[in-house]
């Protein structure tokens, strides 16, 4: 697993308070891992502040699982 | 009762009379407070008066840049940002008929709009910190309405539906938001107040008097205070019975 999957994971697992091995390529923040509409908007200011990047609202409507995280992150840093 | 020590306050509309008091208030339960306003040297008096743990941050609340920094700079300075006091507004009374486009839209602006974007400034903090108190100050007149204050008006009872619906959107990361709504009080901003108009509200105030600074300040050191955790969305009205809400 790259390094950004492991920093992002490591961001869902603490923010949410879930089991690591919850945080699979296809969860759902929401559905599967039990994040409300504010969590979400906290785990992208999250994302942001890690990797250093703006991810503009229309992107983050995007960003629903953990998997989608991942590849925006990847692209974007 | 109310320790505010270790606590970080920005109040804005600190050179005016209800703000002043404000940020003494909070200052004198221990909290640091960041006094911002248009006017420096007033501040800067403030701030001199207090001694430690007071910061001066002018800021000009008709300018979007300046509002948006606002938070961050207080933050910067005091460490952390842990309570809002949102308390500057301005006046441009004019009958409906006869008010301006500007003299509405630069009521709305700095009364209801800046306070929205320091709102949204300081958030994340205190969503961080899980811990935060947003104090809005409205307006008596926001619940009842006063003829030459369309703009005013609708302004302070905007803020109190902003302050309802954010109170729900962040009540689960222990951040409160609350409105003070004073009545009639003693301030410069009443002063240009004819004597006439002065005994024409006092009919209407059971309690026969105006109100003073510390009376609103004290509401705002109870609902900046832990002992306050468990109310949000609310407004209380200190207004000497002015009106019963």
């Amino acid at each position: 697993m790259s390094d950004i999957a492991d920093r992002v994971k490591k961001i869902v697992v603490e923010h949410l308070g879930v089991e690591e091995d919850k945080v699979s390529e296809n969860a759902s923040f929401i559905d599967d891992l039990g994040a409300d509409s504010l969590d979400t908007v906290e785990l992208v200011m999250a994302f942001e502040e890690e990797f250093g990047i703006e991810i503009p609202d229309d992107a983050a409507e995007t960003i629903q699982t953990f998997g989608d995280a991942v590849k925006f992150i990847k692209e974007a840093a | 009762m109310f320790d505010l020590t270790g606590k970080a306050a920005l109040v804005t509309g600190a050179s005016g009379g209800i703000g002043g008091s404000i940020a003494r208030a909070l200052h004198a339960h221990g909290a640091t407070v960041a006094l911002s306003g248009t006017r420096e040297a007033p501040l800067k008096a403030l701030a001199d008066a207090l001694g430690e743990r007071a910061h001066v941050l002018p800021c000009d609340l008709s300018d979007p840049a300046a509002v948006e920094a606002l938070p961050k700079d207080a933050a910067k300075a005091m460490g952390s940002l842990d309570i809002l006091v949102n308390n500057a507004g301005i006046t441009r009374d004019n009958l409906l008929l006869r008010m301006s486009d500007d003299e509405w839209q630069s009521v709305i602006d700095i009364n209801l709009t800046a306070q929205m974007r320091l709102c949204r400034g300081v958030l994340r903090g205190m969503m961080k910190a899980r811990w935060g108190r947003i104090i809005n100050i409205g307006s008596i007149v926001g619940a009842a309405g006063n003829p030459g204050q369309c703009n005013y008006a609708a302004a302070k009872a905007g803020l109190v539906g902003l302050s309802k619906s954010l109170a729900a959107e962040v009540a689960s990361r222990n951040v409160t938001v609350n409105c003070i709504a004073p009545g009639f009080v003693t301030t410069p901003m009443t002063d240009k107040l004819t004597e006439e108009q002065k005994a024409g509200l006092l009919a209407q105030v059971p309690l026969a008097r105006m109100g003073d600074p510390e009376e609103i300040a004290a509401a705002a050191v109870y609902l900046a205070s832990p002992e306050a955790g468990y109310v949000t969305g609310a407004t209380l009205h200190v207004n000497g019975g002015m009106a019963m809400l």
